[in-house]
């Protein structure tokens, strides 16, 4: 009843000011509306540009590092046991960069509930063979499904299809660069000689474009068994095994426990990554500040208007106390003012927020670095409109709040004895 | 033997600025109940500041007010508003009727805030007491459609809302001209005559305090009458 009554009251001074609550409101609206459009476009481009880099990056990438063995021989012996020992011109063995036992530890992964999925791959070095001239490259072996499901593989061929690779024996998919300069058109055959010095004709399905300019000149793209045959070796053979986990936070401690459990050299997303998380923290605290700054402004707007509205409602306040309505009552009224005002212009301004990134979303945004993009990219992560929702009943219900206490202590003897 | 509405004992009342002085000295009296009091004296008297010293809102005195039988001294400020909401009707000189409000909203107002009643029946209760005052065709109009009169009365149809224990009044003819003043006296008139509603209005017009059933006339701050 009480609330009910305030509430009622509060709307009928609104009303009879709806212009300025109107331009109070839509202060509320812009704000919320660029806070919107600002953090969707922003994060939609870190997204966008750590995407280029981390979805193509396994979270755990499982190896064996080319590397002199850290117990040497000598470590060994009883006799040298007290001894300091000192061997010149150590040299890595010849330990196999093959993963051992590559198939038990990819079946041990798979049934890891923190792990999403697992791609294997081979990573081999060759020369592309233009006429009498040797370009040096590295010809990834992939596992097509694996590596579209974990690594968005698909998303980067350009032209041809991806599953080529796959159903075509002997087929290859070329880096943009390096096929730019081996003339090699989808169809063509082109020759590849391995480290070991095999050639091997490869028939050229699609091509490959990463967004790394320098990265699509070298690589190039077969299936595991086109690698494995092209290097001569057994079907087992894998070099790299790349997790992909569900959280990605987890990545660090799992890749040393990964380590240990299988006897393997381990490498985290973060170690290999650092800087582009920082980026994207800069970018994100650089709109959020932005984003805030705008709403507080509306506040002020609020904070103003409602001042206005109290010196001239001053005798309204004046008879609301001497009927019996408590300073409560009157800060109510006002706070209530105030929330509405924030309320509502704070829907208005998600919904217009939502317009405009969507908006953003058709135009056109066409860059050779970015084979994928066709137009700005833009997230629509809610976590932004619960936010900007948030934010707009506290700053609103902030600007009100000194107003009506302002309101709330005005003394009615004196607005009533001064007419 | 009449019931006392209303006491106050030793009322001093000081204004400190610009400079400490006595308004109100030692101002002792009680009312009863369906008493029709004026308030007299000359302009400066304090006349006015007791008025408000009686109706609550004035806070900073000393001695001791009495509205009922219970003391205001030590009450806080939601409790005050409470017992003006209930007991205490005005009507101020200027009608300070709220425009954004039809007339029967704001007589329903401090009903309403009571919330003793239904909103049906604070609406059905501030008809009557607008029939009472003659203006129930005007119920639905905004308050700023008004005249000076109609809006008095609508005014006094506020303070009668709640049934208060005294209605207080400041100068309530003083904007009005020659007839609208008998009307508006008219009707506190028949307030203490028919419904035996307990008055205490504040008047320089001597014409109209000779016809209340008692004066208090203040000079300087003291009570002479």
């Amino acid at each position: 009843m009480k609330v009910k009554l305030i509430i009622e009251i509060a709307r009928s001074l609104l009303l009879a000011r709806w212009k300025q609550t109107l331009v109070a409101a839509v202060g509320v609206t812009f704000g919320i509306t660029m806070f919107i459009t600002l953090l969707s476009f922003m994060t939609g481009l870190n997204e966008m540009l750590d995407g280029l880099v981390l979805n193509r990056t396994p979270h755990i990438k499982l190896y064996n590092e080319i590397k002199p063995s850290a117990q040497q021989p000598l470590d060994l012996t009883e006799q040298f046991k007290s001894a300091y020992t000192i061997i010149e011109s150590v040299k890595p063995g010849g330990s196999r960069v093959e993963l051992y036992n590559s198939n038990a530890i990819l079946q041990a992964l798979k049934k890891d509930k923190r792990v999403l999925g697992v791609a294997p791959k081979i990573t081999a070095q060759v020369f592309y063979n233009i006429g009498s001239i040797d370009i040096t490259g590295v010809i990834n072996g992939v596992d097509v499904d694996a590596e579209t499901k974990l690594f968005f593989f698909k998303d980067y061929v350009t032209s041809g299809q991806y599953f080529d690779l796959k159903n075509v024996p002997n087929s290859i998919i070329l880096g943009k660069g390096a096929a730019d300069k081996m003339l090699a058109k989808i169809g063509d055959v082109v020759q590849v000689t391995t480290a070991q010095g095999n050639r091997v004709p490869l028939k050229v399905v699609g091509y490959f474009q990463s967004g790394l300019a320098d990265l699509d000149k070298v690589q190039s793209y077969c299936s595991i068994a086109t690698t494995q045959k092209l290097l001569g070796k057994p079907n087992s053979y894998i070099t790299d095994l790349q997790v992909k986990l569900h959280d990605m936070t987890l990545a660090p401690t799992m890749s040393i426990e990964y380590a240990k459990l299988f006897n393997v050299d381990t490498e985290d997303i973060q170690t290999a990554n650092a800087q582009f998380e920082t980026g994207t923290k800069v970018r994100t605290l650089i709109s959020y500040a932005v984003g805030i700054t705008l709403l507080i402004v509306a506040g002020f707007g609020i904070y103003n208007i409602l001042n206005m509205m109290i010196y001239e409602k001053m005798d309204t306040i004046a008879i609301l106390k001497a009927t019996g309505f408590s300073g409560n009552d009157v800060k109510g009224v006002f706070i209530s003012i105030a929330l509405s005002i924030g309320i509502a212009g704070g829907l208005a301004g998600l919904f217009f927020g939502l317009g405009l990134s969507a908006t953003i979303d058709q135009i056109p945004f066409n860059t050779a670095a970015l084979p994928t993009i066709k137009t700005y990219p833009v997230s629509y992560n809610p976590k932004f409109y619960v936010i900007a929702s948030v934010f707009s009943v506290v700053t609103t219900y902030l600007a009100g709040y000194f107003p009506a206490r302002k309101a709330s202590k005005i003394d009615p003897v004196i607005i009533i004895r001064g007419k | 033997m009449a019931q006392t509405a209303l006491e106050c004992i030793n009322i001093q009342k000081y204004f400190h600025d610009p400079v400490t002085m006595q308004v109100l000295k030692n101002v002792s009296f009680s009312i009863n109940r369906g008493d029709f009091v004026s308030v007299i004296g000359k302009s400066g008297c304090g006349k006015s500041t007791l008025l408000y010293i009686l109706s609550t809102m004035d806070t900073d005195y000393e001695g001791d007010l009495l509205i009922d039988g219970i003391s205001m001294k030590q009450k806080r400020e939601h409790e005050l508003a409470s017992v003006r909401n209930q007991k205490i009707g005005f009507v101020f000189q200027f009608h300070y009727l709220l425009n954004e409000f039809t007339v029967l909203r704001n007589v329903m107002l401090p009903g309403l805030k009571l919330g003793k009643l239904s909103a049906e029946e604070v609406e059905h209760k501030a008809m009557e007491k607008l029939r009472i005052l003659g203006i129930e065709n005007e119920a639905h109009k905004k308050a700023n459609q008004l005249s000076g009169g109609q809006k008095q009365r609508v005014a006094i149809a506020r303070a009668l809302i709640n049934d208060p224990l005294i209605i207080m009044g400041d100068e309530p003819t003083g904007n009005l001209d020659k007839k609208n003043s008998q009307v508006v006296f008219d009707i506190f008139k028949e307030l203490a005559e028919v419904y035996k509603q307990t008055l205490l209005i504040v008047t320089h017009d001597n014409e109209f305090a000779q016809s209340t059933h008692r004066i208090i006339e203040m000079e300087d701050g003291s009570i002479i009458r």
